[in-house]
């Protein structure tokens, strides 16, 4: 038995709100201005905070196991708050301290093994990349949107893994160079180019936060795309394997499905400009049923 | 039973490695790992995979600044078989796709890193692990290598026999995080174990939450020693309040340290007159450390990192990532301020006892990356040395495994004629393990089990000398009764109502551990980590799971981690203890020399019927083709 975490919450309403397209530049801008202002933001209520002694979460609870926890709700932590204190920090302090069942996965602590994508107040960030101090406070913390709920925070992740699989991430050309010690040649600016797409670390927001994905489950979704673009614009695979690729992501539940709403983009903690990728892949798509024409 | 030729427990670069050259020699292998693949601590990696690979190097100089970066303790079979085989195993990554950094031919960049004498160290941005970790998650789903994802293996199934060298591992017990199922793996051919470092000892680190030794905890109890545990490597720089590694390629690019007085100590206080910044980790981490000792740290914690004057182009060009850290989890923009930095637990020289195919002392174990010990760091590692181990051992244990003559090994595992019987001065009796601890910890109530008394099964850390031990049984019952044991203990943990939790017996061996087992070392500090690591074994004998679930039970799992973390600490701190001199990273307060006469050797740590016992084995410092002679480290 599962459950799928309520959409209906009022964060999840502003969010949807937020989804007006408008360019990945623009975007980056809004971004910058933001943070900055955040930043100021987060002195200031430094300073205010340093009084206060507690943070309070709200956590989403959910255990299909557990009588007591079969039906979905918000437990409610107060937690020692700390100059630098992220949200993983104060979930980690819940559990360590007050409720030893609380469950969410966990790793590295810096951004880089993707296992901590929450819902944080009505968007998906990492827990270990979100500072208590950025948030407005009660903290509400859920798992991710659109994911099969297995207990607590943690989600069901088979769907993503298979739709990243399907877009065969691997590296594939028949081209070697000669010689044990001789490396593929690649031009900076071919790295430069790809360099965005390689970054991914599999944390499924951009495709918690897609409506198309929600509403398709065979959709490639966001990650999967922007991990063919990574291929699919190595110069290293040469360009048989590129159309191939293309072939691949042009399939019905592929590039085209996307309605450029940059949900994705805005919630990426790897900065992935997604929605970028997925329009140039368009492009490209075209180019090539063009020349068969 | 899941039943496969070849078992590789942990996905991080070792692992992956590990089985792509096992399914490349035709093996039918499977990957059991706590996590998806990808969320490995070799993703954390940042600066880069030491290659002679261009004009002006050779594997001979990698080799010479290795054996003297480990202060003469690594052994020379094992560095000289990193450097030969690290520039085919690189290029090896890169025409599987890795994104490495370029130069404007074309060709895989390289940088300095501390302790090179040449500019090997070849990088992708300063994200390199996690460009090496994807690339090699990407050629196993190529393959379509079968992985158990989260899947925590608790203990190895090894026959019981009285001589640990006589031993044979069958296959592991594993069990599913996400719905409580115990199960046994059979390997037909043998079981590798990569399951990284146990940074989670300390409590400043910079590892993963999910590097908790397991690995070498596994062995230990399963008979095989832990090789070298007292040298931990702590990194210089590492932000004060998470930990949060600034990886050392920002000093490679010319990066500063400075105290509160604006002083560039690491020359103006004489620490490295030569390298300065670029001198080996183990010689930096002291350096800051006196700094903060001597009144000279900023907030009385830290001292600066500064980049700013590399410019804003050549830092998003190569150290990006850097930028992130450093705002993301300490508010610091590096481009316009320095960054703060201190030393924090980094990397376990130490670990399983292996030679140089990865193969240990029970016969179809190997272990390979950070939970091996093939001896190529010794007392300290240099930076960028670690990836090249994964993927030269990872292979390398992956094809022996598979069946593949690697030829002889010249390293020896176990006891031989040189071995030398070692004594350590305790304020506890090393035996002094609580009698019921067993039963707890690993499940074998044996004590109070008559069937299982004549049990055939050696499970880790049961009497290798009960009844029956000659009876050779078959490898399926072995990996059976290893799996009844290791139900018998997590339905007690799990039946028990009340007692202590695990959390806190971590915070308190955490706490002890960065006290006194940190870069400075006192032979008082040491004995009380060991009277505080024994409390909380003694502690352990109590513990409970509060979470009644089967499902994702978080609280049981890292509740057996805990019991692994326990035996690491004692291990490392034992050896600390023993080791009454100062090499590499192992600083001791009331013996400040080198002293090769008496050790330039190994400190090894088994387990003999739940009473640590020490020895050790000289250093092997002769190479092919010439002896490594000890020389002061001045740089
Ligand atoms: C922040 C950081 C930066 C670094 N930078 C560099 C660098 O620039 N250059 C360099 O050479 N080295 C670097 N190192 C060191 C190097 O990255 C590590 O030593 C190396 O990645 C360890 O790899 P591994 O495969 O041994 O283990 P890991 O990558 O830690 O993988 C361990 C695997 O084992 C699994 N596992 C663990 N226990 C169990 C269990 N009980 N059951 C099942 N599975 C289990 C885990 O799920 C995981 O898949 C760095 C280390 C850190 C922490
Ligand atoms: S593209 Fe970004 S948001 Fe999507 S899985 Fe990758 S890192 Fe996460
Ligand atoms: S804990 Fe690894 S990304 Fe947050």
């Amino acid at each position: 038995m599962s459950t799928q975490t309520s959409q209906e919450t009022e964060e999840a309403e502003v969010e949807s709100g937020q989804a007006e397209p408008h360019s990945p530049h623009q975007d980056r801008r809004m971004q910058e201005r933001a943070s900055k202002e955040e930043r100021r933001q987060r002195l200031n209520d430094e300073r205010t905070r340093e009084s206060e002694e507690t943070v309070e979460i709200k956590v989403f609870r959910y255990d299909p196991e557990v009588e007591a926890k079969q039906e979905p709700r918000f437990d409610t932590f107060h937690v020692p708050f700390e100059k630098g204190m992220t949200v993983l920090d104060a979930v980690m302090y819940a559990r360590d301290h007050h409720d030893s069942s609380l469950t969410f996965r966990h790793s590295c602590r810096q951004a880089i093994c993707g296992s901590d994508a929450f819902f944080i107040n009505g968007r998906q960030r990492l827990g270990c990349q979100t500072q208590i101090a950025e948030l407005d406070t009660p903290v509400r913390i859920e798992p991710l949107p659109h994911q099969e709920v297995v207990k607590d925070l943690v989600v069901d992740m088979d769907s993503f893994y298979e739709q990243m699989e399907a877009v065969e991430p691997y590296f594939q050309t028949e081209e070697k160079p000669d010689g044990e010690l001789e490396e593929q040649r690649q031009s900076r600016e071919n790295r430069e180019k790809i360099k965005m797409g390689t970054r991914c670390i599999w944390c499924a927001s951009c495709m918690s936060s897609c409506n198309i994905a929600a509403g398709d489950d065979s959709y490639l979704g966001p990650a999967a795309i922007s991990m063919a673009y990574r291929f699919a614009m190595d110069e290293r695979e040469g360009d048989e394997m590129k159309d191939h690729r293309l072939r691949l992501i042009e399939q019905e539940h592929g590039v085209w499905r996307c309605q450029t709403q940059f949900s994705c983009t805005n919630v990426c903690p790897k900065d992935i400009p997604l929605t970028e990728h997925i329009q140039e892949l368009k492009r490209e798509a075209v180019k090539k049923n063009l020349k068969f024409w | 039973m899941y039943e496969h030729d070849v078992l590789v427990v942990g996905a991080g670069g070792a692992g992956l490695r590990a089985a792509i050259a096992a399914h490349e020699e035709g093996a039918d292998v499977a990957l059991v790992t706590k996590l998806h693949p990808v969320r490995s601590h070799t993703g954390a990696a940042e600066g880069g995979i030491n290659a002679a690979l261009r004009e002006g190097d050779s594997w001979q100089d990698h080799a010479y600044d290795t054996m003297k970066g480990s202060d003469y303790l690594g052994d020379a079979p094992a560095i000289e078989t990193l450097c030969q085989d690290s520039p085919q195993e690189t290029i090896q990554l890169e025409n599987w796709g890795m994104p490495f950094s370029r130069e404007e031919d074309g060709r895989m960049s390289q940088r300095p890193f501390g302790g090179l004498s040449f500019p090997r160290t070849t990088y992708a941005g300063a994200e390199t692990g996690h460009h090496l970790l994807h690339t090699l998650y990407q050629q196993v789903v190529k393959r379509g290598i079968e992985v158990y994802d989260e899947w925590y293996v608790s203990r190895l199934a090894v026959t019981e026999d009285p001589d640990p060298e006589k031993r044979q591992c069958h296959g592991v017990v594993g069990y599913d995080v996400q719905t409580g199922e115990v199960a046994g793996f059979r390997a037909r051919d043998g079981v590798i174990l990569a399951t990284g470092g146990p940074g989670q000892v300390y409590d400043h680190t910079t590892n993963a939450v999910s590097n908790t030794g397991d690995g070498p905890a596994m062995a230990y109890r399963a008979g095989v020693p832990m090789e070298d545990m007292e040298f931990i490597q702590f990194h210089p720089t590492t932000l004060p309040s998470t930990g949060v590694l600034i990886s050392e390629g920002v000093r490679g690019e010319g990066g500063i340290l400075y105290n509160e007085k604006g002083e560039r100590f690491m020359f103006e206080h004489g620490y490295a007159s030569n390298s300065g910044e670029l001198a080996s980790r183990d010689v930096v981490a002291r350096a800051e450390l006196t700094e903060v000792n001597e009144g000279r740290g900023i907030n009385d914690e830290y001292v600066h990192l500064d980049m700013r004057h590399l410019g804003e182009e050549r830092i998003i060009d190569r150290l990006e990532n850097i930028l992130h850290l450093a705002g993301d989890f300490e508010g610091v923009d590096g481009l316009v301020e320095p960054m703060p930095v201190k030393p924090g637990q980094h990397y376990a020289m130490g670990g399983i006892e292996t030679d140089e195919n990865g193969e240990t002392l029970v016969s179809g174990l190997y272990a390979v990356g950070e939970c091996a010990c093939a001896s190529v760091h010794g007392a300290n590692r240099l930076g960028g040395n670690a990836l090249p181990e994964l993927i030269v051992f990872g292979a390398r244990a992956g094809r022996h495994a598979a069946g593949t003559d690697l030829g002889e090994a010249i390293i020896e595992t176990g006891r031989t004629e040189d071995t030398e019987i070692g004594e350590v001065d305790t304020p506890v009796a090393p035996g002094a393990i609580h009698a019921d601890d067993e039963a707890v910890a690993d499940g074998g109530s044996d004590v109070d089990d008559s069937e299982s008394r004549r049990d055939a099964t050696r499970s880790d850390g049961g009497d290798p000398r009960s009844e029956g031990a000659s009876v050779i049984p078959e490898p399926d019952e072995v990996v059976d009764r290893a799996v009844q044991a290791e139900n018998r203990r997590v339905d007690h943990l799990m039946e028990k109502e009340d007692g202590v939790q695990q959390a806190e017996l971590r915070e308190k061996l955490q706490k002890t551990m960065t006290q006194n087992v940190n870069v400075f070392r006192t032979e008082e500090g040491l004995k009380q980590a060991l009277r505080d690591i024994r409390e909380v074994r003694e502690q352990y004998q109590d513990v409970y799971v509060d979470d009644p679930s089967r499902t994702f039970n978080t609280d049981l799992q890292q509740t057996i981690e805990m019991r692994n973390l326990i035996d690491t600490a004692e291990a490392i701190t034992l050896g600390a203890l023993a080791r009454d001199e100062f090499r590499g990273a192992h600083w001791r307060q009331e013996y400040q020399e080198r002293r090769d006469e008496k050790w330039l050797k190994h400190t090894l740590l088994s387990w003999n019927d739940g009473t640590p016992e020490l020895w050790f084995k000289p250093v092997i410092l002769e190479g092919e083709d010439k002896t490594y002679e000890p020389k002061i480290r001045s740089y």
